[in-house]
């Protein structure tokens, strides 16, 4: 990965450069960014000079060994805290706090017991004061389009894991953010469950047409949803590859491209590039 | 024409008791029998205790002027109620409790919230919480009375006195165990630290600030009738103090048991709130 200053500038230069007529400037841009968490015990470096660059669209998966800084990556590019070394563009302007071209989706989905599903969905909506009847009847639309609808007025408690998730999922697009951020978004969910969300969220993301990135440490999920995977190396967490995924795969969704001879392949490789010891 | 009709809702009748199975029945009609013994028999308890009271204070078997007796009591009622003072010092204590109640949760949540807002206060804060929540509150009633004088108002300042500290450190609590998670998540969506309050904390807080007003439903009583063993000149407390002074164990008698009640029905009252504030819970 490029590292030296004056290097990643060009590359900035060379990806703004015009493509088909119009200037090509990446949704995300990550540039040299590092992090030092300070503590009583000392400085720990948890990221150093991480470059990468989303396009609109794609799919990135974040991969790497736990504790190399993954999550706090995906913090730093939503605004929520600050790196103390480089910068993080979306489309070209800096990133300087939270923004609404980013939805986040956490680990576990978060629904709120006191509030029915419809209420859960509009959450993100209130927060922003953005509660009009243009927005209402996208809600609306969304739960229905998802088959969520008829469980509109149901309290979280009564759904299902995978249901819950969708509605999380629903809870952030409704918002309508360029950009997903998901942050080991199926982990909590038993495995069964986590390959059908995994293709049921995965659909949903095409279909809105959403650029996304997903943080994971399992391997094949990586490689089952992205177009493109970011490798990290151990804590201080630095780029160590990046690896293309190039399916032979027709309407690919996650669960058939496990079946796909190159996923293996790729399996392999990351699993190598990962340099796993217990 | 009539009979098959009859006929006819007599099968209905019987298919819709045929839908539960006879071990449901069995199992609906066990509980059922549970619930009514168990009310029986608490009835039957209160009543043998009532009646024991009476027949061994007639007997003489214990002195009625130092235990008194039910007949007594009721006798009692009824003297206060023709002079008019029942419902006055019925009213008196009700009212100062009710006051430090509302108060002490209100506040209480209040200075909660402020410590919760700025963590440095709250550092800054901990050792005077530390010793207030451990020194007995009821040391300071003679400096209450003093400072504020001999009423209401100081027994509404004892009341409160007992139930605050325990109240901010209860919600609280309650604050800082809520998952942080959920936080973040209102923080994603760009949201404000009032925010956070409004959205997450004070629903997600609702059963501990049920519970605080549990604990401090026993409390304010606690507080009302210290403050009015101390000064007063009215209230159950006063007549229990009263009525200790002149030896009339009736009146003392009479007195608890009204505060038994007034103390139960105002618990109620809070446990059905939480029904209404925390219906959505499962």
């Amino acid at each position: 990965m490029l590292t030296d200053e004056s290097t990643s500038q060009y590359t900035i230069k060379e990806l703004r450069c015009v493509k088909g007529g119009m200037p090509l400037i990446p949704v995300v841009e990550v540039n040299n960014v590092g992090m030092k968490y300070q503590s009583l015990n000392g400085e720990i470096t948890a990221l150093e000079n991480i470059n990468f660059s989303v396009e609109d669209g794609e799919f990135i998966s974040i991969v790497g060994p736990s504790g190399c800084g993954k999550s706090t990556l995906l913090s730093i590019i939503s605004g929520l805290i600050f790196s103390t070394s480089g910068t993080v563009f979306l489309s070209g302007e800096k990133v300087v706090g939270t923004s609404p071209k980013i939805g986040y989706m956490l680990q576990k989905d978060h629904l709120f017991d006191w509030r029915t599903i419809y209420q859960n969905v509009m959450l993100g909506l209130e927060i922003r004061k953005n509660v009009t009847s243009l927005t209402k009847e996208h809600a609306i639309k969304l739960l229905k389009t998802y088959g969520l609808y008829e469980f509109k007025d149901k309290y979280p408690s009564q759904l299902s894991g995978g249901m819950r998730q969708r509605v999380a999922l629903i809870r952030t697009l409704v918002t309508d953010p360029q950009i997903l951020l998901l942050d080991e978004a199926f982990s909590a969910l038993d495995y069964q469950t986590r390959l059908v969300v995994n293709d049921d969220i995965y659909a949903i993301i095409k279909k809105e047409n959403k650029t996304a990135l997903l943080v994971t440490h399992d391997i094949s999920e990586s490689i089952s949803m992205a177009d493109r995977v970011v490798l990290l190396s151990k804590r201080p967490g630095t780029v160590k590859n990046i690896y293309e995924i190039n399916l032979n795969c027709d309407n690919r969704t996650p669960l058939l491209t496990r079946e796909t001879p190159e996923f293996r392949y790729y399996f392999q490789e990351i699993w190598k590039g990962l340099d796993v010891h217990v | 024409m009539s009979m098959s009709n009859l006929k006819k809702d007599s099968y209905s009748h019987m298919a819709q008791v045929l839908d539960i199975s006879q071990e449901h029945k069995d199992y609906l009609h066990r509980v059922r029998m549970e619930k009514i013994s168990v009310r029986v028999i608490q009835l039957f308890i209160f009543g043998i205790a009532l009646l024991l009271w009476e027949l061994c204070a007639n007997a003489k078997i214990v002195d009625p002027f130092i235990t008194s007796q039910p007949s007594r009591v009721f006798k009692t009622i009824m003297n206060l109620y023709e002079d008019g003072m029942l419902f006055h010092h019925i009213g008196i204590t009700c009212l100062e409790a009710i006051v430090g109640f509302v108060l002490g949760t209100l506040v209480g949540t209040i200075i909660a919230i402020m410590l919760w807002w700025s963590e440095f206060l709250c550092k800054v804060l901990e050792p005077y919480l530390v010793v207030l929540n451990s020194l007995p509150k009821i040391a300071l009633g003679p400096v209450f009375i003093v400072w504020i004088g001999a009423g209401p108002a100081a027994i509404i300042v004892m009341t409160l006195a007992i139930s605050l500290i325990v109240t901010v450190l209860e919600v609280l609590n309650g604050f800082l165990t809520i998952d942080q998670e959920k936080i973040k998540l209102i923080r994603t969506f760009g949201g404000t630290k009032f925010q956070v309050l409004s959205k997450v904390l004070l629903p997600a807080s609702y059963p501990t600030i049920i519970n605080a007003l549990k604990i401090n439903v026993g409390l304010s009583w606690v507080g009302v009738i210290v403050g009015e063993f101390l000064v007063s000149k009215a209230g159950l407390g006063y007549l229990i103090v009263y009525g200790g002074q002149v030896f009339k164990l009736d009146l003392v008698m009479t007195s608890v048991i009204i505060l038994g009640v007034a103390a139960t029905v105002m618990y109620q009252g809070v446990v059905y709130l939480e029904k209404l504030l925390v219906k959505n819970k499962l």
